[in-house]
């Protein structure tokens, strides 16, 4: 099945209790598939078709702030205008999943797949210091298993959590394998994951809940916004995901993530075949980034090439990690233009060429 | 085995769900598939076209810069995707579509009148069968009992009565294609 369509019936085997979505390519199947498949007669999830992305991402807002597994899901354009509720959410620590099925920008910009939501997705993208968790899939499967892991750290942390992905992987099919149904929370297990929510039960025992990203006392800001980077901190600490390949005995290495890295990989394996000693390096949660790996990555190779389809965005991460120590060049293509692998070998060819002639 | 095809024509000539078939018909044979549409806004009569790899392995990219088999409905196709065949592949056209032939000699060329025999047989919904019936019959990538049951899986029940003109479109298929 495509990729979109692995993100709706995951959606529904993961215990999904809300869906708020407005069409646009090149996502629209997540929620046509939803609409197809009528959860609401099942699992009792609710499926609504805003009237808008603004609309959308209130809804996700206030259902959150029930502690509910809510989610939405759009490309480009409405994850743009989306940002200022994202922001609310990461302020008043509400839990939701959202999901950015990128097209080329800037603007409306064209349908086709593109990665240039980088920067909008790991700097949090809205006013204010916050990050939210980004996922990368790189798979179909990848799309089904991100739904619940996504909602699984939203949830954790009291934040919002983002899957990531492009036109390439929300468009094509491959082999999927759907996690099995998982009931959704009843109210006694919401009450005790959520006792901060807002939903009226224990109403008696606890008073009343507000949630809120105002705070018109700039002292009190200032000890919420310490809270918010303590625990950003320590999802940095412990969240770091990602994945390497031919890494063994390369001299260089490939950084890219989501639909890049697939096209990657196989330029790794048409390098392999000319006798390049070329590795893969795919970070998989894009914020938090993985530093670390980067930098121990950077003193092993001689140089990395950061492959987005954009015009350079995480190329700026991998260089605050690499520190340095390796050359690191961009090869992207833009505007919903997707590079083949010919294209990455000849410019992996560059790199190596510059580390020789240092 | 890896077999990396592109299906290339207009929009409602049936490229994308050839291509579907064709993976489908992979799945149930327990091989690793992609299917990779170039999506745009173009509905009947705009180009289409599908990335299908069909394979023993993983498959790391969906995308591709060449192929083993381009399948060219018309003469747009067949000018971008012949360059892309690696070669010793195969390029296979409908020569209804086109006016001017491949002119590789590094390549196998296969013609297939598709469209017209479709159209002799009043078997014109099933023209992309044919043509996949003539895919098959070069590289047997799937059984032809695989493929109809990829066809029963992507027609919705009240059409299984089209199956027997579909299976009949594939054999077909196999005969007419011929070697240029």
């Amino acid at each position: 099945m495509k990729g979109n369509e692995a993100i709706a019936h995951a959606a529904i085997r993961c215990g999904c209790d809300g869906y708020f979505g407005y069409p646009i390519t090149p996502q629209s199947e997540v929620l046509e598939t939803l609409a197809a498949l009528k959860p609401w007669e099942t699992t009792g999830m609710v499926v609504v078709q805003a009237e808008s992305e603004v609309a959308s991402i209130n809804m996700l807002y206030g259902g959150g702030g029930t502690g509910k597994r809510v989610m939405t899901s759009s490309s480009s354009p409405g994850v743009a205008l989306m940002q200022e509720g994202i922001a609310y959410m990461a302020g008043a620590e509400v839990p939701g999943l959202i999901v950015n099925v990128q097209r080329g920008g800037p603007g409306l910009g064209t349908i086709q797949p593109s990665q240039s939501d980088y920067n909008q997705a790991t700097r949090g993208g809205g006013n204010g210091d916050y990050n939210v968790i980004v996922l990368a899939p790189n798979s179909v499967q990848e799309m089904a298993d991100f739904v619940d892991l996504g909602f699984e750290l939203a949830f954790k942390y009291r934040t919002p959590a983002m899957i990531l992905s492009d036109g390439v992987i929300g468009q094509m099919m491959e082999r999927v394998v759907l996690p099995p149904q998982k009931p959704r929370r009843t109210d006694e297990e919401i009450l005790k994951e959520c006792p901060w929510a807002s939903n009226g039960m224990g109403l008696k025992q606890r008073g009343s809940h507000c949630i809120t990203s105002l705070e018109l006392d700039p002292a009190i800001m200032e000890q919420r916004n310490l809270h918010l980077q303590k625990k950003y901190a320590e999802i940095k600490q412990k969240e770091v995901r990602y994945e390497t390949s031919f890494m063994d005995d390369a001299e260089y290495a490939i950084v890219a993530f989501g639909s890049a890295s697939r096209i990657a990989t196989k330029a790794v394996e048409m390098l392999r075949e000319k006798g390049e000693r070329v590795g893969l390096f795919r970070p998989i949660t894009l914020w938090p980034f993985p530093e670390k790996e980067i930098e121990e990555l950077a003193t092993r190779v001689k140089g990395l090439l950061v492959v987005e389809i954009n015009a350079g965005q995480m190329v700026y991460d991998v260089r605050l990690a690499a520190k340095g120590k390796a050359i690191v060049n961009h090869f992207g293509r833009l505007g919903g233009i997707v590079p083949d692998p010919d294209e990455i070998v000849d410019a992996l060819m560059k790199v190596k060429s510059e580390a020789e002639k240092a | 085995m890896k077999h990396e095809i592109i299906i290339s024509g207009f929009g409602g000539q049936g490229v994308l769900s050839m291509g579907k078939i064709l993976a489908y018909a992979g799945l149930m044979e327990g091989k690793e598939v992609t299917w990779m549409p170039a999506y745009g806004p173009e509905q009947r009569g705009g180009t289409a076209n599908v990335t299908v790899i069909v394979s023993d392995k993983p498959i790391s990219s969906p995308i591709l810069s060449s192929y083993d088999t381009a399948i060219v409905l018309n003469q747009p196709s067949l000018e971008k995707f012949q360059g892309k065949v690696k070669p010793g592949g195969d390029i296979i056209f409908d020569s209804f579509g086109i006016a001017e032939q491949p002119t590789r000699s590094d390549i196998n060329t296969w013609c297939i009148n598709a469209m017209e025999t479709a159209a002799e047989l009043k078997l014109m919904k099933c023209f992309n069968m044919f043509v996949l019936g003539g895919l098959l019959k070069l590289h047997p990538i799937v059984t032809i009992e695989n493929v109809m049951k990829a066809l029963r899986k992507s027609l919705p029940e009240r059409h299984w009565d089209l199956l027997p003109m579909n299976e009949q479109a594939i054999l077909k298929g196999m005969e007419i294609i011929k070697k240029v």
